[in-house]
């Protein structure tokens, strides 16, 4: 059945590990992963808790195709309350960790409570432990891993785990693992924190079998990873580009956001792109892409691994920093750079190694970087009080800025709650580019209208990966929409919006969605899970979860109110670009949204909704 | 024809199918802790390097065995391990200069790679051609082809 079956919980408070058996029947209705782990989570927690609270749970959960040879079926979610929303939070990580604990045999983690004294968990299979983390608090991402495989005397053991910025309650702290890969948005990280939790690290040895259907899982899979293979973007562009391949294309149609949403097109945009990574540097000669990385079980391989310029301002005396690491990506490549007006490659890559070294999602750091930056221009925060010059494209504020974060120190402390906190304490709340308080990703939502009613309405803030409508609106994937156009983009949104959920919840990665619909996904879960998993039924298991993460919003206080875009994309048109004169059409979209939805005119769900999907 | 497993660590990225592939072909689950293929990450250089055994035709753990458990396979020239003669003595692993011959606590045997008896499930499964089984006397064939290209395959001046 491809689930392991079990479920750890444990109590922080009470220091207990206690198993369980896997609600079978929930495992049905929301598949695993993203879906299953939030269906535990609102049974679980009153949705008014206060996300910092001992009250708040956060659970790791892997979904049905996590471990198998499925391609990209690595992935696990770290689901909670978030912090810097008050929304439902869920994180998607690659790497390896998902896998391993899979492997141990283990479907998810709860945790619950706070510990007294930091501690991290250890699951070695059968035999799971807290453990005393007070050598490992205040120490980085990567000091803990290096630890943690030192004590248990097995460089093998997987692990995930906050920085300083999870320590330090940083707003939009993440939960890193492998090194370079994270659950990076929605604060997840600072809850672990609030918890006292510094790690949790995996070694699995058992193995993930139990398939519904062996033969038939093998065959399938490898039908899938050949449309991979051969499709272009999932072939030739992500391995050999990354998903930094976008900048370029992003900026031509004028919907890069640039300087805090200002403009939508940026100047520097060719100096910061996928083509820049890979062409040699003019002082070293050497190019920052050093080669790419797959996670585990995937045959895309997008992931960055570059070095930085020894001879760059930001590591010149930093030789730590001179190796092989992670990035960029194209949202951290936008958010340090295009947000911020900064064409300095090399301070972008080191403000994203600091991102993963310290546990920070780098477009909420970065896109709030880009408001203390206008607020700056504004005469509104000065030298004084920030402690560096910081006029839009400066690198060196960024470089400090990333340095101070994630440590607290300073106004580190301030940009470390998030832009809509900041914007607000100094008087421009609508600088903030955020909705529900989560920062917006690389992608401007005047020239391209159905990813600002992707932002408006996502369940966990400001996100693209909750409907990745810029596949349809600018790639043209799986048919291409008019990105100036709003009509027809509610539709195309509840559509992206519920497929997402469903790839999501299986455990393999949204990136397969440029080759994959989910009549790709549907037949390897039921060849691992049953054939029950049709592509009618995943299609419901999707929907069903978007409304139950709704639900949560909406009963956690919620409304239609929020359900918004900043007035800068209301009422500022862009100056550019194919977009010129245009504003984002949210206002037309939203009502026929709900419509589509089956919720009423204040965006809550109607009984007869609530029925169709067994909620 | 004889043929090896042929690594090249330049095309590999870290992805583990091959460890999936190899411990799915011998146990049943997709567990890479009971893979004969081991993939290493090395992070600071990003270099990702498949590895395992290369079927030495002196072999070492094959003469260190004191119960002749590891045989040659004469079809595929692996050398194999046979689970009901093994006594789990572990000394064929401490004379295998390379380590691709461990001990397996599961079963009180060793394993190492035998080839999956002629169609290797590592190199069916890697998805960039960083594993091939090709033929054993021409693992250079491709390296000699892409320098030839570089050296002599240029159009006259």
């Amino acid at each position: 059945m491809s689930w392991a079956g079990k479920i750890l919980r444990v109590n922080l408070t009470a220091g207990t590990v206690t198993t369980e058996a896997l609600r079978m029947d929930w495992a049905k209705l929301y598949l695993g992963s993203r879906g299953l782990a939030t269906k535990y989570l609102v049974e679980e927690i009153d949705p008014k808790v206060d996300p910092l609270s001992n009250d708040n749970k956060i659970i790791w959960a892997t979904g049905p195709l996590t471990g198998t040879m499925a391609s990209t079926g690595g992935r696990y979610t770290v689901v909670t309350k978030g912090p810097l929303t008050g929304a439902i939070a869920c994180s998607n990580s690659g790497g390896y960790w998902g896998a391993e604990l899979k492997t141990a045999g283990w479907d998810m983690v709860i945790f619950e409570g706070a510990s007294p004294k930091p501690v991290y968990l250890s699951i070695e299979d059968d035999k799971v432990e807290l453990r005393d983390a007070a050598h490992l608090w205040g120490k980085s991402v990567w000091e803990t891993e290096a630890i943690i495989h030192k004590t248990h005397q097995d460089p093998l053991v997987r692990v995930s785990s906050i920085g300083m910025a999870g320590e330090n309650k940083v707003l939009f702290a993440a939960v890193v693992n492998d090194l370079h890969r994270a659950a990076g948005r929605s604060g997840v990280g600072a809850v672990m924190g609030s918890k006292n939790l510094k790690a949790v690290a995996v070694r699995g040895t058992k193995g993930v079998g139990n398939l519904a259907n062996p033969a038939e899982f093998l065959k399938v899979t490898a039908e899938k990873k050949k449309i991979l293979a051969e499709n272009g973007v999932t072939g030739q562009g992500l391995p050999a580009y990354g998903t930094q391949v976008l900048m370029n294309v992003i900026n031509e149609v004028g919907a890069l956001p640039t300087r805090n949403h200002r403009d939508v097109q940026f100047e520097g945009a060719k100096d910061i792109s996928a083509e820049a990574m890979a062409t040699p540097r003019a002082t070293d000669g050497k190019k920052p892409l050093v080669t790419n990385q797959a996670c585990f079980g995937c045959t895309i391989a997008c992931g960055r691994i570059q070095k930085i310029d020894q001879g760059h301002f930001t590591v010149s005396t930093k030789p730590q920093y001179w190796g092989a690491s992670g990035g960029l990506e194209y949202e951290a490549a936008w958010a340090l750079g295009a947000a911020n007006g900064v064409k300095d490659l090399d301070a972008l890559q080191y403000a994203n190694v600091l991102c993963n070294e310290h546990g920070m999602d780098p477009i909420s750091f970065g896109a709030t970087v880009g408001a203390v930056m206008e607020l700056y221009e504004m005469g509104v925060l000065t030298k004084e009080q920030i402690g560096i010059d910081a006029q839009f494209g400066s690198p060196q504020a960024l470089a400090h800025f990333a340095e101070i974060t994630a440590k607290g120190e300073g106004f580190g402390k301030e940009i470390g709650q998030g832009s809509k906190r900041l914007t607000i304490k100094y008087g421009h709340p609508d600088l903030s580019m955020s909705s529900k308080g989560q920062e917006f990703p690389a992608y401007d939502g005047r020239a391209i209208q159905g990813i600002g009613l992707a932002y408006a309405t996502s369940n966990r803030g400001g996100c693209h990966l909750r409907g990745y409508t810029i596949a349809s609106e600018v790639l043209g994937i799986p048919v291409k929409t008019d990105p100036l156009e709003s009509a027809g983009k509610p539709e195309l949104v509840k559509a992206f919006q519920d497929a997402t959920a469903a790839f999501d919840s299986a455990g393999v990665c949204i990136f397969t969605s440029f080759a994959w619909g989910l009549a790709d996904v549907a037949p390897q879960v039921a060849a691992a899970c049953g054939d029950e998993f049709t592509l009618e039924n995943m299609s419901l298991i999707g929907e069903r979860i978007w409304n139950m993460e709704r639900d949560f919003n909406n009963r956690a206080g919620f409304t239609s109110k929020d359900d918004s875009l900043p007035k800068r994309l209301l009422t500022e048109a862009a100056k550019t670009g194919p977009a010129k004169g245009k504003v984002n059409e949210l206002g037309k979209m939203l009502p026929e949204y709900y419509a589509i939805r089956g919720w009423d005119s204040d965006g809550q769900i109607k009984p007869e909704t609530r029925e169709r999907l067994g909620l | 024809m004889q043929k090896s497993l042929h690594i090249n660590p330049d095309k590999c990225t870290g992805c583990l199918q091959c460890e999936m592939a190899c411990s799915y072909e011998n146990y049943g689950v997709f567990a890479p802790a009971k893979s004969r293929i081991k993939v290493f990450n090395f992070h600071e250089t990003g270099r990702k390097v498949p590895y395992t055994c290369t079927q030495c035709d002196e072999a070492w753990c094959l003469h260190a065995c004191p119960v002749e458990a590891i045989t040659v396979d004469k079809a595929t020239g692996a050398k194999v391990v046979s689970e009901s003669t093994c006594v789990g003595c572990k000394v064929c692993t401490i004379s295998c200069p390379f380590g691709t011959i461990n001990y397996m606590q599961e079963t009180g045997k060793v394993q190492k790679c035998d080839l999956c008896g002629g169609d290797p499930a590592c190199a069916t499964a890697c998805p960039t051609g960083a594993i091939t089984f090709i033929d054993s006397n021409w693992t250079g064939l491709s390296k000699m082809q892409a320098w030839a290209d570089k050296l002599g395959n240029q159009a006259a001046a």
